[in-house]
């Protein structure tokens, strides 16, 4: 999970990295305020998950109460890339900035562990510098077990080249951003810029922090992070409902048993779909191994929600779960639908394969609904799971 | 001979007394696997009646293994517990740990891989999150299904587990030396490289199937390997080409971050290195077929 700017700037502050103060906002009355306590002056920053910010005209400094109240006007609502401004943040406006750095900590897949990235050459985009000056970033191994000490720092600190004037400042930082990083179980933790200011400070001036979303059952308040006004409306009632789902833009519903599986689903839809009129998949939907028939009924009840979706792939290996089980859940789950009034129009399209294919196969034939299609290979369901759609 | 495991494996469950694990071990007993005890501290000293079969628990790893002298553990630990008991595993210097847990903390499959290897990787991981391996007639250390298919010469690694038995399945009549899942996580222990070396060197497997999808680099890696190392002929697979960028797709690990970890990427590089990669996973069981009838 991505977070805010507010919210990284808040962990942060929580696990002693300096920052400056602030509060967030949706409403542009409520920057009057904010803007008298931090002393008359204010900077007005867009709430947005996408880089690129202030180049969009995301940022503002205000001079006056009343200005910052104008420029929250101007800022809320305003479309960058794609995400609507919700929030500003009303943030102190930061003293004379003197140079600007970068450091952050993240999961270095390659090589199995964590890794500080570290560079003098901070206020831009982290990307571009590793692409053009690749010199100017330093990256260090960290160990998971050993972390981050104030030695650790200092050696991360020497590697890029910090003047020494701040090496002991910017250390003491990495110590508090890795603590950040662990105790919130997170993915990654970045500070871009970190600012020596001119008091020879220096400040976590904008960060992103990504948390892992495995470490919830130790991280109860990282629910209150998410931000659910953004999400998607079918994504969020799968979620209510245990259901991993993602929304895509296509035509065909798919139901499906194990990520792997599915995610080959969409594939295999999408190449059928270039013989019938471009007709793509409308989502990823993962019902897990063992799905009883309410789980199958719930995800058929997303599904069949959406709009879009003209026809329904249900494709399943049975593993462990045995395919008698899905035929049974899906029969079920459409009586179920039935009986709370739903009225189902929408064709599935139905591939069993593997554990007790047969008997479930049959299940289906016997319960002979006039909705349900059976085709027994996947690229052969598929094709028709396309047809049907692209024939709506 | 196969990899990692066989009908001399010795396998112990941790987390055996738990509903998943019951369920699990049972089914894995009737595929022929020699399981000779369970894990748990507060059952130590009790056994377990599996049709029959009586299977001791054990207080540890440790203990399981000077008493059985068991070279397998398969883990069914629920996440919160299973960096415990990995450490505990690698601490008993088990020669092989089966993480099959789903749903593990980043910071604690990190934390337990960076153990491993401080303490010089005596103990091979396999996972986390994934269906663990299998060699068919021999031994079964996981959930994969044991009756999908029948021993053969054809090796399979794959970071997925559905798409392991979807590939078992359409080549079942010939039937395969070993089948690794490796897991979708961002942080696993056996790679698609290690699985790879051990076929090439693996006497019964004259043809590997590889299965990756979206996210990191690992496919990519491999297929460096393959180049390098690998003279075996290799089918590949890749899932996720209509994956969105920044969206995961169920696995953690299955994520594109910007222009990082697209199965198209993934997809040339397998073919740069002379790997025949199909489009769907029947089309791949099909390249397999044409590559073995020569």
């Amino acid at each position: 999970m991505d977070l805010f700017e507010y919210q990284a700037r808040d962990l942060f502050a929580k696990h002693g990295v300096p920052v400056l103060a602030g509060e967030v906002i949706d409403t542009p009355e409520a920057a009057r305020e904010v803007t008298e306590r931090l002393g008359g002056r204010s900077v007005v920053k867009a709430q947005v998950k996408v880089g690129g910010r202030g180049k969009a005209g995301g940022v503002k400094l205000a001079d006056s109460p009343d200005d910052a109240v104008e420029k929250s006007r101007q800022i809320l609502g305003m479309d960058i890339k794609g995400h609507t401004v919700h929030k500003v943040m009303i943030a102190e406006t930061a003293p004379e900035i003197a140079e600007e750095y970068y450091v952050s900590y993240l999961l270095d897949r390659t090589n199995r562990t964590f890794l500080a990235m570290a560079s003098v050459e901070g206020g831009m985009d982290i990307e571009e510098v590793a692409a053009t000056k690749p010199e100017a970033l330093a990256k260090v191994p960290v160990d998971a077990n050993e972390g981050v000490t104030k030695e650790k720092a200092q050696e991360i600190v020497a590697q890029a080249k910090f003047p020494a004037e701040v090496a002991d400042k910017v250390a003491d930082v990495l110590v508090t951003l890795w603590q950040t990083f662990i105790k919130e179980d997170a993915l990654l933790v970045e500070v871009n810029p970190l600012a020596k200011v001119a008091s020879g400070d220096v400040l976590a001036l904008d960060g992103k922090v990504s948390l892992d979303a495995n470490a919830e059952f130790r991280q109860p308040e990282h629910a209150a992070l998410e931000d659910k006004a953004a999400a998607n409306p079918l994504e969020a009632a799968a979620k209510a409902k245990g259901l991993n789902y993602v929304k895509l833009d296509g035509q065909v519903g798919i139901i499906g048993n194990g990520a792997g599986l599915v995610m080959s689903t969409l594939d295999v839809v999408a190449y059928a779909g270039e013989k019938h009129g471009g007709v793509k998949p409308a989502n990823f939907l993962d019902i897990g191994g063992g799905a009883s028939a309410e789980v199958m009924a719930n995800g058929l009840e997303i599904i069949l929600g959406d709009p879009d979706v003209k026809s329904v792939f249900v494709n399943v290996f049975g593993g462990i779960t045995a395919c008698d089980e899905v035929a049974n859940g899906i029969v079920q789950a459409l009586e179920l639908l039935k009986s709370k009034g739903e009225n189902v129009t929408k064709p599935l399209v139905v591939r069993l394969d593997g554990n007790n294919a047969e008997l479930g196969r049959k299940i289906l034939s016997d319960a002979n609904h006039p909705l349900v299609q059976r085709v027994d290979t996947m690229d052969g369901a598929a094709d028709k799971a396309a047809e049907l759609a692209a024939a709506k | 001979m196969a990899i990692f495991l066989n009908k001399d494996s010795k396998v112990i469950v941790q987390g055996m007394t738990g509903a998943t694990g019951m369920k699990h071990t049972k089914l894995m007993l009737g595929d022929g696997t020699n399981i000779v005890g369970g894990v748990n501290p507060r059952k130590a000293g009790t056994s377990v009646d599996f049709d029959g079969t009586e299977v001791p628990v054990f207080g540890s790893v440790k203990e399981a293994m000077e008493k059985t002298g068991a070279n397998v553990s398969v883990l069914f630990v629920p996440p919160a517990f299973a960096k415990a008991a990995v450490v505990e595993a690698i601490d008993a210097e088990i020669p092989l740990a089966v993480v099959i847990t789903e749903g593990i903390a980043v910071h604690d499959s990190a934390a337990f891989w960076a153990y491993a290897k401080a303490k010089g990787n005596k103990t091979r991981i396999i996972g986390p999150n994934c269906p663990g391996l299998i060699t068919p007639g021999q031994s079964n250390a996981g959930i994969i299904p044991g009756d999908i298919t029948k021993p053969g010469r054809i090796g399979l690694v794959s970071k997925s587990g559905t798409l392991t038995y979807q590939m078992m399945y359409e080549l079942r009549d010939i039937g395969f030396s070993s089948a690794v899942g490796i897991g979708g996580d961002p942080v696993i222990g056996t790679t698609h490289i290690d699985a790879l070396k051990a076929f090439q060197d693996d006497p019964d497997t004259d043809l590997i199937v590889m299965i990756g999808e979206i996210g990191g680099d690992a496919e990519e890696r491999a297929a460096d390997f393959i180049k390098e190392h690998v003279t075996k002929p290799v089918v590949g697979y890749v899932a996720g080409f209509t994956a969105p960028e920044g969206k995961t797709m169920g696995h953690a690990g299955a994520i594109v971050s910007g222009s990082s970890g697209t199965a198209q990427a993934k997809k040339e590089a397998l073919e740069a290195a002379g790997v025949k990669v199909g489009k769907t996973p029947s089309e791949t069981a099909l390249l397999a077929r044409e590559i073995l009838a020569g």
